[in-house]
């Protein structure tokens, strides 16, 4: 099994480093909301923004620092829920061993 | 990507609102009603809505040359059906559009039709029919996960096309044009979605066996 996720790992990584590696001289990467609010500009250029965010990241910094919270927030708790089972499954494993001898 | 805050008229997000609600609300009585019976799959259910909040946090390039993030669904769906995983998206959604200014309050009724309910619906769709007309379980979770994503931002597209028609094209005029921003660029992020969603799922088939059965009974289901 862990062969198999090491590969399927592997995959991932190639899908997310293939366009930085192929795309490297002429993208810029933005992100997909933005484009797509150009392209509402340029649908309907009239189109009046009638609601603002209530609070914005008050810089980039700031974003990716809530973004890297957010993901360690996720992280942490899988990492916790993962090494709690195994815990358990070695400790039942280990368990099951003594009442055998 | 969600739709941004104020980007859709007024009326669309009353109406994307009043389609969505039902289903939190739906959502919200079935999370109480797991945690009640089963209290056991708690952490598990933490641990799906914590996924939903890794992968939604990863801002990913794609072969457009853009970004986009993944929406971490497709576990949840699979887990523990599509009602609870809409709360789970509820959450995240709300999280991202109060302190990232990344989707928005008034659009958030909309963003939770597409992320929160006609994924995980596809999701949890191919989950249970796949198997039953041959696919293996892996398969099936790598399509379940990949293509939740996918569809999620497909909705997003057809949600933009109808608030902005192109004078030109029309609905599907401006649907293709949205798609062209959306769609293809979440290709290579759902593939990445289902893979991870295989790892995880793995994992879970080696530690977790007894809450996949008790989940198994949960859907009404030999596990």
């Amino acid at each position: 099994m862990m062969k198999r996720n090491l590969l399927l790992l592997c995959g991932v990584i190639v899908l997310a480093v293939g366009p930085l590696v192929f795309h490297s001289k002429t993208a810029k990467f933005s992100g997909s909301d933005d484009q797509a609010s150009a392209l509402i500009s340029r649908i309907q250029p009239g189109y009046q923004r009638w609601a603002m965010p209530l609070w914005q990241p008050p810089s980039a910094e700031i974003e990716s620092l809530i973004f890297a919270v957010q993901a360690a927030l996720g992280a942490g708790l899988l990492g916790y829920y993962f090494g709690r089972r195994r815990g358990y499954a070695e400790g039942k494993e280990a368990s099951e061993g003594r009442a055998t001898h | 990507m969600h739709i941004m805050e104020g980007y859709l008229p007024a009326s669309h997000c009353v109406a994307w609102g009043a389609v969505s609600a039902p289903f939190v609300i739906a959502g919200a009585a079935r999370v109480k009603q797991v945690v009640r019976e089963h209290p056991q799959v708690k952490l598990l259910l933490a641990a799906s809505g914590a996924y939903v909040f890794v992968l939604s946090a990863l801002k990913l390039p794609s072969v457009t040359g853009s970004c986009s993030h993944p929406t971490g669904t497709g576990l949840a769906a699979c887990l523990f059906g599509p009602s609870v995983t809409t709360v789970l998206s509820a959450i995240v959604l709300l999280f991202q559009a109060l302190l990232l200014a990344h989707g928005g309050i008034t659009t958030l009724g909309a963003n939770i039709f597409s992320m929160g309910i006609v994924g995980p619906f596809v999701a949890y769709g191919l989950y249970r029919t796949m198997p039953a007309v041959g696919f293996s379980v892996p398969v099936a979770i790598f399509a379940a996960a990949t293509l939740g994503d996918l569809s999620t931002y497909v909705v997003t597209s057809f949600q933009l096309a109808f608030a902005f028609p192109d004078p030109v094209g029309g609905i599907f005029g401006a649907a293709l044009k949205f798609l062209g921003v959306f769609a293809f660029t979440q290709v290579p992020l759902a593939i990445s979605e289902g893979l991870l969603t295989v790892i995880v799922w793995n994992l879970l088939g080696k530690y977790s066996r007894d809450e996949l059965s008790t989940l198994g009974a949960l859907q009404g289901r030999a596990a």
